[in-house]
């Protein structure tokens, strides 16, 4: 099932190409995670999908309709886009943050239905916010600020969430809190999840579908156990590595060779014992 | 790292080319005005000065006063207007948010209007008091709060602080109709008349201030990205927001005091040195002092020229030339803080 | 969740919040308040009962001509003027997210300022009637220039600023210029105009200020959610499903006719666009559709503040409204600065 899907989509900057007439499709119900060099074009393409851009050439079709032709706020209510790094104003709550989920479902007149209300109790539990409802958004963690923001999207009751980056700036623990978080809402509510990450091991463990990038148009995708090979990420990021499995998941990992502190031999039987 | 090389180079020549027309600015200004004066002329009036010639008295105490005046206040309403942006990173912000042109032209009406104080170098340090007045109050009621000095309290304060000092000046103006004249040109500035007396002894306090601000570039850099990444990098961002602070004090509050409010400069020159320039305040800084300096002395060899035997008010002309060239780079897209 | 009223039926539902009520609903009886107060006082000190009467035209001939024709009218325009500017200031400041936007950012001041100065110096046989007119046409000209230059596949609000810093830039030069140049006597009517002031206001002007002021302000309101989700950035606006461009073009519309109009009739009045938002904000929030009606009361309190004043404490001498928007507003404001200073 298709939900997503950009069709011989060109876009560019001034003069500048970033994406050539490329063509992608994201499955329906699916975790999907865009990778690629820097400047390879991967969040310009997730902005032209979310309609953030527009196309000079092509058509980017929700549910197999054209998003051009579409009212801005019906689209708002089958897809919802968290952008990269995004910024609240000072002092605001997080209850209010969420509130403006409910945008396009809205009216002057409808301005805080029952539906309003419900859903947005639901996006807090959901990402367990609910206690923090009255904190001021800039003044909390990184990790809570984005699944404020990432309630925000869930408020808005849409099927198909669009992130970029969603885990820039997060350390360790809270990169891996927001994508389980991701991870579940996919999990129970078959919900179409694409997003741009830059970690290719988290990638490959959370994707069902990868679609990797290179020089404005996509190079290959598929599941990353198809996919994630020496040559592609030597074409792709333009690096040796080795590809191993993940010891817990069994999904592909990536080692990059690079340069390193070289452990002596010794110290390295001594581990294995 | 080659292609840092080539940037760098870029940016040196761009800004020998600039020093070059500044040069050529002043030069223009030196020769031209209501009786024009041959180059060959200008240069005897410092060799072999004659003190019968009008040509050589004109030279030496009119128009080298001006050049010069415009070279100094120029560079300083620009260094300290792109001073004031870094620290409230905000791009609509100028000198005039610490409360400097009202806070002196409040100084300056008292001391006409109530004291009847006329010889143009008290006048100065009126001004100069009146400036270095309204931005410490700024600056204290900025500082203020739990987090000290934030972006927005000290541009709320400074427009608040700015407004009141106005409209203390308006009140008195609004009885004293006779002094308005005199106040409205003084306002919109002038390097008309201004003498090196009034220069010479805030001199040493504006080339310290000018000097200590070129060599703060790579802390505001620091500062730039954020008072938390600032801290962390071990930055006493007090200091630093002080000694800024200071300086914008003594640049623009003797610009002020000097030449009047000449208002465009200090908003519109630190994002043009920004256009030039790029992000690193290393350069912007010195491309500020001399973008600032060309267009005050440029536009005071045109305010003569415009309209003769008159003269433009010189923050007029600045903002009639320099503004279209402004909206121009606007549209081709600025460089952010 | 904060103390809230929700409201709700199967066509409508609605959410208030507590605080924002009672404070909206006493900045409204302050405002109507001052329609009495403002009729009181003057050189003939009236009391509130023949004020009263003399609105229902039941007071003697001579109090009813001074509330009727002279400060029941100024009252009235001082307030509606200020609400148009402080709303008109709270539209920009959301729209370009900047606190130090004020109507001038847009050209509005400048223009009219430009044309009204050039009214004074070359319509010297006109009747001083249309400077009004000509002041309103250049806000409009140079509201349209600056929101043309600034496009550019659409208007972001920095470009907005830069563009509109530039052109009042260059309008302020241009007013300056032509007052030195002209004439002593035009200077200071021009100097007047800049100042801004409520003197001889006509039922004409409060007509032309009130239609346009309960025109204008509903609609904002209906607009003001989109301006909410604004402040969290154009991507998450447009991924809302906010139409942003033509959104920020009615909205910019709207702060050009309000403030447009208010200064046509008053004078370049400084410091109620730029501060009475703040007031607001500090009081009721940042929600922009409790923050439309706060803005417009408290601008108009703080037009009316300032004519009050400068037409009571110097009597016989009648100072203009201008001068004291800043003293009346500013140490407020500053008050306001300093119980905040820990949340800014």
């Amino acid at each position: 099932m298709k939900s997503l899907e950009a069709k011989d989509v060109r876009f560019s900057y001034d003069d500048k190409l970033i994406l050539n007439d490329l063509t992608v499709t994201i499955p329906k119900g699916k975790i999907t995670v865009f990778i690629g060099g820097n400047g390879c074009g991967k969040s310009t393409l997730l902005r032209t999908m979310a309609r953030l851009l527009k196309t000079e050439k092509g058509m980017i079709l929700l549910d197999g309709e054209d998003i051009s032709t579409r009212k801005t706020k019906d689209i708002a209510k089958q897809m919802s886009i968290l952008p990269q790094g995004p910024s609240a104003p000072e002092g605001l709550s997080v209850e209010q943050l969420v509130k403006q989920g409910r945008y396009p479902h809205q009216s002057f007149l409808k301005q805080w239905s029952l539906e309003d209300e419900k859903m947005v109790s639901k996006a807090l539990r959901a990402t367990g916010m609910t206690e923090h409802a009255l904190s001021a958004v800039d003044e909390l963690s990184g990790g809570q600020r984005q699944r404020a923001w990432i309630a925000m999207t869930l408020a808005q009751g849409s099927d198909t969430l669009l992130l970029d980056e969603p885990t820039t700036y997060l350390d360790m623990s809270h990169q891996i809190d927001v994508l389980d978080l991701l991870y579940e809402l996919n999990e129970k509510e078959q919900r179409t999840v694409v997003m741009v990450l830059h970690d290719m091991n988290l990638a490959c463990r959370y994707a069902h579908h990868l679609v990797a990038m290179r020089n404005k148009t996509i190079y290959d995708a598929g599941a990353p156990d198809d996919i994630m090979t020496k040559k592609m990420v030597r074409d792709v990021f333009n690096m040796e590595c080795m590809i191993t499995n993940d010891p817990i998941f069994g999904s592909p990992m990536v080692i990059p060779h690079g340069k390193g502190r070289m452990a002596d031999e010794s110290s390295i039987r001594a581990k294995a014992k | 790292m080659k292609v840092a090389n080539v940037f760098q180079q870029k940016k040196v020549t761009t800004f020998i080319l600039l020093s070059l027309l500044l040069v050529m600015a002043f030069a223009s200004s030196i020769i031209f005005g209501q009786t024009p004066i041959s180059a060959e002329e200008a240069v005897r009036s410092f060799t072999s000065f004659d003190q019968n010639l009008t040509s050589h008295i004109v030279v030496r105490y009119d128009r080298l006063p001006r050049a010069v005046i415009g070279t100094v206040v120029g560079a300083g309403l620009a260094v300290s207007g792109t001073l004031m942006q870094a620290m409230t990173r905000n791009p609509m912000a100028s000198p005039s948010i610490f409360g400097i042109n009202n806070g002196a032209i409040f100084f300056i009406v008292v001391g006409m209007v109530f004291f009847s104080v006329s010889s143009l170098v008290s006048l100065m340090w009126l001004a100069f008091a009146g400036a270095a007045l309204a931005a410490l109050i700024v600056y204290i009621l900025g500082s203020l709060g739990r987090d000290g000095l934030t972006p927005v309290k000290i541009v709320l304060a400074g427009a608040a602080i700015s407004a009141l000092f106005q409209s203390y000046t308006q009140g008195i103006l609004v009885f004293d109709e006779a002094g308005l004249q005199d106040v409205l040109f003084w306002l919109a500035g002038s390097v008309s008349g201004r003498t090196l007396d009034m220069l010479i002894p805030v001199l040493p306090f504006i080339v310290t201030a000018m000097i200590t601000a070129l060599l703060m570039g790579r802390a505001i850099n620091l500062l730039v990205t954020g008072d938390d990444i600032a801290k962390g990098m071990g930055q006493n961002i007090l200091l630093i927001k002080a000694a800024m602070g200071a300086i914008v004090v003594v640049l623009a509050g003797s610009s002020v005091a000097i030449v009047g409010a000449v208002g465009f400069i200090g908003l519109v020159i630190p994002h043009i040195a920004r256009f030039f320039a790029g992000t690193d305040y290393r350069w912007i800084l010195p491309y500020s002092a001399i973008l600032g300096a060309f267009l005050l002395v440029g536009a005071d060899v045109a305010a003569r020229l415009v309209i003769r035997p008159q003269e433009v008010p010189i923050g007029v002309m600045t903002a009639i030339i320099g503004g279209p060239f402004f909206i121009y780079i606007a549209r081709r897209g600025l460089k952010s803080l | 969740m904060k103390p809230a009223i929700t409201v709700r039926s199967s066509r409508f539902s609605f959410i208030f919040e507590k605080r924002t009520v009672i404070i909206n609903l006493i900045l409204f009886f302050l405002a109507v308040f001052a329609c009495v107060i403002g009729p009181m006082l003057g050189h003939t000190l009236l009391s509130p009962y023949e004020v009263v009467t003399a609105l229902f035209g039941n007071g003697s001939g001579a109090n009813e001509f001074i509330v009727m024709q002279s400060r029941l009218p100024r009252t009235l325009l001082s307030l509606v003027a200020g609400a148009a500017l402080g709303v008109s200031g709270m539209i920009l400041q959301g729209i370009v997210r900047n606190p130090l936007a004020a109507p001038d950012i847009i050209g509005v001041t400048g223009g009219g300022a430009v044309a009204a100065v050039i009214f004074l110096t070359y319509g010297a046989g006109l009747s001083i009637q249309f400077l009004p007119l000509a002041a309103v046409t250049g806000s409009l000209l140079v509201a349209v220039l600056t929101y043309f230059l600034a496009w550019q596949r659409g208007i972001t609000p920095i470009r907005l600023v830069l563009i509109g810093i530039g052109i009042s830039a260059i309008m302020s030069a241009g007013t300056t210029f032509m007052i030195v140049v002209s004439s002593a006597v035009t200077a200071s009517q021009a100097y007047l105009w800049l100042t801004g002031s409520v003197y001889g206001a006509s039922w004409n002007d409060v007509g032309i200020l009130v239609t346009v002021v309960f025109l204008t302000i509903p609609v904002t309101m209906v607009f003001s959610r989109s301006l909410n989700t604004q402040q969290l950035g154009n991507d998450t606006a447009l991924g809302l499903g906010v139409r942003l461009q033509l959104d920020r073009l009615i909205l910019l519309l709207f702060s050009v006719i309000l403030a447009g109009s208010a200064v046509a009739l008053v004078g370049a009045v400084g410091f109620v666009g730029l501060i009475a938002p703040h007031i607001a904000r500090t009081l009721v929030g940042k929600t922009h559709g409790a923050l439309t009606l706060a803005s417009a009361s408290s601008g108009a309190l703080l037009l009316f503040g300032a004519d009050l004043a400068a037409r009571t404490l110097f009597y016989p001498v009648d100072i203009p409204a201008g001068v004291f928007t800043a003293g009346v507003g500013a140490p407020f404001f500053l008050y306001l600065l300093f119980r905040n200073r820990h949340h800014m």
